[in-house]
């Protein structure tokens, strides 16, 4: 099963992650990093396909992908 | 299995960029290039003036910070210094197509065995926002606060296009990184640009379209339709010059 | 091996970078150092690994310096008057990213394009540190064609001791005088280079060379430490020659192609029953101060002997302290004081301060 996993405190909230997703499941989190960002999270992991679309798009490598 | 991380090319240091700045994608297709080819060690970079200014911090690699626009002499010298050196500049649009107009034509024509990584995102970013070279015609920045006026200060110098007609240059690509189909083949480019060097083809430079939300005031996502209707249709996208492309099919 | 061969001053120069080490040559045409790039371009291709580019700029050739300076090799760079003008940037970045190289300035008369015929009048934009921020330029000027091959060995051996750009301010006349010399410069001393760029080879940290500073305080740090070196090469290095001086009442001061004149000047007139000597600085930065300072309690007036409209006289005033009168004997534009009219000015002052 894939699985991505945000690095939070790295993430500047740009959301270009958010938009590159074709589940839609990555959003930005309501809560407020270290930096003071709304981070990208994923919420329905199970439906996560690890195209690795969203760290694609991130400038910040802030996502690391495994399937 | 992990299918994506950080490359080891770059190192720990937090980009300092602002949010949704492409820059940091084009650093990281240029640490995985560097990781695919194997050639972390004998990598040396040129970091140059603006907002790439610095990327010595963070190329996991010996790094040179060059004046404004000198970036391809030095790498020149260094080049020169060892053959074996895998040498590459890492350009904005002011410092390689305006004060370093000179440095990038004639490294060029000399065929350097070099790699250009040229950032274009139409706009000086560390300065804050003034009209560079490659500013669009009417794109308003701060020195063009009513849009770029080509009557009073001419038109965009398209580089690709322009070094096409340089002998000594080996291979030219435009890319862009405004989705993930093409930061797939912005890779390709950049890593055929390493690769070039390596066997000793000669000038290299790939010319990528870069957003830059700040000084263009839009958001990431908003920015990235920009340069897809507005930079691409001035800019084509492809590959400008291939010495050797008949070789290799 | 004291075997002497006849040279020009131009060539004798180049040779000596090559025997010196140098394997890269960046330059750009320009008169009256011409000489240096041809001889360059003659012999690099000759040498294992050897460099000779002719750059599209100024500014380009002193960057291509820069890059192999980067990578801890022997390089130097060659140009004259107006090309050094453009070159002070990368003076100013070898200092800031403390990198030694070469730069070697055969003057001509200025401002501006001025004209191809010998001239002094960059001394202040060579001792000044010719470019922005506060920095020196070890700054060597030899007065005969063996000179020029002494200076050159000195010069990289201090600019990578102390890791500083050196330069060698020479003139139209140095470099197209034939004088017999010896290049036998003995060994060349190994410096630590461990900053050097040469690819980590996966087996050190990154090593970066840079001269940007965003940290105020970090940027003070490297400016202090940066001139406790400096003041270790004015305690150390500062060289020059003494010439008829053990009972002079009067002090020429005179380098490079003047210091020759003066000499003559000087010999017709001690015939004369004048006390008259020279002292002649080799470094002109660093400033032979204290030998200066030191003569100034002995003699009674100073003549500083020019080809400008008189900028070293200002550093014999300050290393004298304004203790005695000095004088400016001086030609400009490519003119060169003729024997003659420094034994007027001579013999004005003998008789003009009691």
């Amino acid at each position: 099963m894939a699985k991505v996993t945000f690095d939070k405190d790295t993430c500047k909230g740009c959301g270009l992650c958010v938009g590159a997703c074709p589940k839609g499941i990555v959003k930005l989190s309501d809560e407020l990093n270290i930096k003071g960002y709304h981070p990208a999270e994923v919420t329905e992991q199970e439906n996560c396909i690890g195209c690795a679309f969203c760290a694609t798009m991130c400038p910040d490598c802030v996502i690391t992908v495994e399937k | 299995m992990v299918v994506f991380e950080k490359p080891k090319a770059l190192t720990d240091a937090p980009l300092h960029y602002c949010p949704g700045c492409t820059h940091g994608i084009i650093h990281r297709l240029v640490a995985e290039a560097i990781d695919e080819l194997g050639i972390q060690g004998k990598t040396i970079g040129v970091a140059s003036v603006g907002c790439s200014v610095f990327t010595y911090n963070y190329f996991n690699c010996d790094m040179v910070q060059a004046a404004h626009g000198r970036a391809p002499a030095v790498a020149t010298g260094v080049k020169r210094s060892d053959k074996n050196n895998i040498v590459f500049t890492y350009q904005g649009d002011g410092d390689l197509a305006a004060i370093g107009t000179a440095e990038t034509v004639h490294s060029a024509a000399r065929g350097e065995n070099i790699t250009v990584i040229f950032v274009n995102n139409a706009i000086y970013g560390m300065t804050g926002g003034q009209m560079a070279p490659t500013t669009l015609p009417g794109q308003v920045t701060q020195t063009s606060p009513y849009g770029r006026d080509t009557e009073a200060v001419g038109f965009p110098v398209k580089v690709c296009e322009m070094l096409s007609k340089v002998d000594g240059a080996t291979y030219l690509e435009r890319v862009a990184v405004n989705n993930v189909a093409n930061v797939k083949k912005a890779k390709k480019a950049i890593k055929k640009a390493f690769q070039n060097q390596i066997e000793g083809k000669g000038f290299s430079l790939v010319e990528v379209l870069s957003t830059c939300p700040t000084n263009w005031g839009m958001a990431p996502d908003k920015s990235l339709k920009w340069l897809e209707e507005n930079m691409i249709p001035y800019y084509p996208l492809g590959v400008y010059k291939d010495k050797f492309a008949k070789e290799e099919e | 091996m004291s075997e002497k061969v006849l040279m020009k001053g131009n060539e004798a120069l180049a040779e000596a970078a090559i025997m010196a080490g140098c394997h890269h040559y960046f330059g750009y045409p320009i008169t009256p150092q011409t000489e240096v790039a041809a001889y360059m371009a003659k012999r690099m291709p000759k040498i294992d690994g050897g460099v000779f580019l002719q750059a599209e700029s100024e500014i380009a050739a002193i960057n291509m310096v820069i890059g192999v300076a980067a990578t801890g090799k022997r390089v130097m760079t060659s140009s004259s008057s107006p090309g050094i003008s453009l070159k002070s940037e990368g003076l100013s970045y070898l200092a800031g990213c403390d990198l030694p190289a070469l730069v070697v300035n055969v003057q001509r008369g200025g401002p501006g394009l001025g004209g191809i015929q010998p001239s002094q009048s960059d001394y202040f934009q060579a001792t000044r540190g010719a470019g922005h921020g506060d920095f020196h330029t070890l700054v060597l000027a030899p007065n005969s064609v063996q000179e020029m091959v002494d200076m050159v060995f000195k010069g990289f051996d201090l600019a990578e001791k102390y890791r500083i750009p050196a330069m060698i301010l020479s003139d139209g006349t140095m470099g197209q005088m034939m004088e017999p010399v010896s290049l036998d410069m003995g060994e060349i001393k190994e410096y630590d280079k461990s900053w050097a760029l040469t690819g980590t080879k996966g087996e050190r940290k990154p090593n970066i060379v840079n001269s940007l500073f965003l940290e105020a305080s970090e940027l003070e740090k490297f400016n202090f430490e940066r001139f406790e070196r400096y003041k270790q090469i004015e305690e150390n290095e500062a060289m020059y020659e003494e010439y008829r001086m053990e009972d002079a009442e009067i002090c020429v001061v005179a380098f490079g192609v003047a210091s020759r004149v003066s000499q003559n000047a000087i010999d017709e007139a001690r015939k004369q029953g004048i006390k008259v000597g020279m002292i002649r600085p080799i470094t002109l930065w660093p400033f032979p101060k204290k030998v200066l300072n030191a003569a100034a309690d002995k003699v009674k007036a100073f003549i500083s002997v020019e080809l400008s409209m008189g900028q070293m006289i200002e550093d014999i005033e300050l290393a004298i302290r304004c203790k005695k009168p000095v004088e400016l004997c001086n030609r400009v534009g490519g003119m060169i004081p003729s024997t003659a009219e420094v034994l007027e000015k001579i013999k004005e002052v003998n008789g003009g301060v009691k």
